[in-house]
């Protein structure tokens, strides 16, 4: 067998450093020309935040396989906190703006700790309606303290900070640290407990500490995602985050693959520019949506691209080989 | 008085919770699934009563029709979605009975557009009261708790004394071995699914009268408070979510009555998460011990 080829890691390190960069770069450039319409680059950051938004639910769904239906009530506690916090602090500091999204997320992971862990020492669905019900607290909670949250009609003038350059680094840094996390002795520790939580117990794995540290951690990019939101739109009102606005990020992850880090970057782009492109297919989008869920439960439970994730270096590694288009043969086990 | 009167408004209020979170009990029992297509069919059980007596059909027709026509539709829920994905993780179903859900909420704003439209509660059941000394009492309030208790006993005997009960029983404490004694299995949960949709049938008139308006999204409200019902009083018990019906309408009644009416539905959620942590299998529920 000949010797396959890799790359080492500090170059896999630069070229994906130099993608990321390059496709800054590419954005930014083509932001800032004007080739786009107004319309048309808010797409683009609503992308961003959604795509966040997917990924961070991908870690308590698809990673450590519980169902929170609670996910938009992460985001309105950040997206209230930065909102707040950006009002309170003038000015357009990148200081400003990290506090702002920092203090949201932290403010998240706590509500996401304090939710989890009565919810999480349950076995079985338990989660699910507890994060429901979490949900609709925040929301009675955010109409009802009309002095600090601006109540129904909605919290006004907040600085629109979020450009494309504050979602895009900001996504950018979310995903690694997510990705990182996952691949690390915490991230296997967590797969394994949606594997088979019995086996994790009893091979020492302390399975309340991680459901509850994986959880927070998607509470916590929530509500980085929510202080994207609150800086896109400069508004925000209750109506912004309904039990409708969980279900669209959990369709996202569920059709993008649970599990899957690139599925969810890609179900969220789609079916968040999709509706914006054909507005005619608004009246039917739910409808389909619901189908769409049910169907790809019943055919292919693991969404449609699986566990699947997307590396470059595999690619680029699999292209020096002259091994493109053969069956995948795991690098590492081939070298060995 | 006033006291008197606020008691009599939560055992209303609590015996249509009781009726819907039986629904919800019954089926976790069974196949351990929260059907949360099951506030939905309660929706579309208003829509028909709606349609029926708006079409000129007699309102005891109507009813009747309503409750044949939620058991049609759960039945054929499980049916085409529940029943493939038996052996399926958990998290499937989970977010197959969401699916269902919100299938049916956009399906019937497609169908019957999202405006809120009048129910015809007084065609149903004459909008009369009853004095009892200072104590008025509507006739929707007399005839909701007495349907809601002789539904209840008839459920009890149902399921304790024939022969169906038993098989019941059997499916939900062990499926496997009910299988190996001879049960046919899928018969069992599709008589389960239709008794708990009868059952939300009655608790869907019951609700538009006592709230009569429709729209698409009456079904999840209800449903989720029934829910917490279910939860409270111990998921999979049958006494159980008849308590926790009663506990959740009172609580309800209560916060109302104290002034705080907009708080309710937090407050549903609160108990709920404090059940959790203090009793996790709920108030009349057992813990069950894990097989390894």
């Amino acid at each position: 067998m000949k010797h396959y080829r890799q790359i080492p890691f500090f170059l896999r390190y630069i070229i994906n450093a130099a993608v990321l960069v390059g496709f800054l770069l590419l954005g930014n450039g083509i932001l800032s020309s004007g080739v786009m319409n107004r319309a048309q680059s808010s797409v683009v950051l609503q992308i961003g935040i959604y795509v966040l938004l997917a990924v961070s639910l991908n870690v308590a769904t698809g990673y450590l396989g519980q169902l929170p239906l609670g996910h938009a009530g992460f985001m309105a506690i950040g997206a209230y906190t930065a909102a707040l916090i950006w009002k309170a602090l003038p000015g357009k500091s990148p200081a400003v703006i990290v506090l702002g999204l920092i203090a949201g997320g932290l403010l998240s992971a706590v509500f996401g700790i304090l939710i989890g862990v009565p919810a999480l020492r349950l076995k079985g669905d338990y989660l699910a309606i507890v994060t429901l019900g979490f949900g609709e607290i925040i929301r009675v909670l955010i109409i009802n303290l009309p002095g600090i949250t601006g109540g129904t009609p909605g919290l006004m003038s907040i600085p629109k900070h979020s450009s494309f350059l504050v979602v895009y680094i900001t996504v950018i840094v979310s995903c690694v640290l997510i990705h990182t996390l996952m691949k690390s002795r915490h991230g296997r520790a967590i797969l394994a407990i949606r594997e088979n939580e019995i086996a994790a117990e009893a091979s020492g794995v302390n399975t309340t500490f991680y459901k509850v540290l994986a959880f927070t951690v998607s509470a916590f990019f929530a509500g980085v995602a929510g202080g994207l939101y609150a800086g896109y739109t400069g508004i925000l009102t209750p109506g912004n985050f309904t039990f409708m606005t969980s279900i669209n990020i959990l369709v996202m992850v569920v059709l993008g693959g649970l599990g899957s880090m690139a599925g969810s970057i890609i179900a969220a782009s789609i079916l968040t520019a999709l509706p914006l492109a054909l507005q005619s297919f608004n009246k039917y989008r739910m409808v389909i949506y619901a189908l769409l869920l049910i169907v790809v439960m019943i055919f292919k439970p693991s969404g449609l691209l699986g566990r699947y994730d997307f590396s470059l270096s595999r690619i680029l590694e699999k292209i020096i080989n002259g091994q493109l288009f053969k069956k995948s043969q795991k690098a590492g086990e081939e070298h060995a | 008085m006033l006291f008197l009167s606020q008691c009599i408004n939560g055992l209303q209020l609590g015996s249509i919770y009781a009726l819907v979170a039986l629904g919800y009990s019954m089926v976790y029992g069974i196949i351990r699934l929260l059907n949360f297509a099951h506030g939905d069919v309660i929706m579309i059980g208003a829509y028909i009563a709606l349609l029926t007596i708006g079409a000129g059909v007699n309102p005891a027709l109507a009813v009747v029709l309503t409750i044949l026509g939620c058991v049609f539709i759960s039945v054929l829920i499980e049916r085409v979605a529940y029943r493939p994905l038996r052996s399926a993780p958990r998290i499937s179903l989970l977010i197959t009975a969401i699916g269902i859900s919100l299938l049916l909420q956009n399906l019937a704003q497609l169908l019957f557009s999202a405006n809120t439209r009048p129910y015809p509660g007084a065609a149903i059941i004459p909008t009369k009261a009853l004095r009892l000394g200072a104590l008025s009492l509507s006739l929707s309030t007399i005839v909701t708790i007495l349907v809601s208790v002789g539904a209840m006993t008839a459920l009890h005997l149902l399921i304790q004394k024939t022969r169906i009960g038993k098989a019941m029983r059997a499916v939900s404490e062990d499926t496997g071995a009910a299988q190996l004694m001879g049960i046919d299995i899928n018969k069992v949960i599709s008589v389960t699914f239709a008794i708990g949709a009868a059952l939300a049938g009655m608790g869907s008139v019951l609700f538009c009268c006592r709230y009569p308006i429709v729209n698409p999204n009456i079904g999840s409200m209800l449903g989720l408070k029934a829910f917490v019902a279910a939860v409270l009083g111990g998921i999979g018990s049958i006494p159980g979510a008849v308590v926790g019906g009663f506990a959740i309408g009172f609580a309800e009644v209560l916060v109302t009555a104290l002034g705080f009416s907009a708080w309710t539905d937090a407050v549903v959620f609160v108990i709920l998460i404090v059940v959790l942590l203090f009793k996790p299998a709920g108030l009349l529920g057992r813990g069950v011990a894990e097989k390894v």
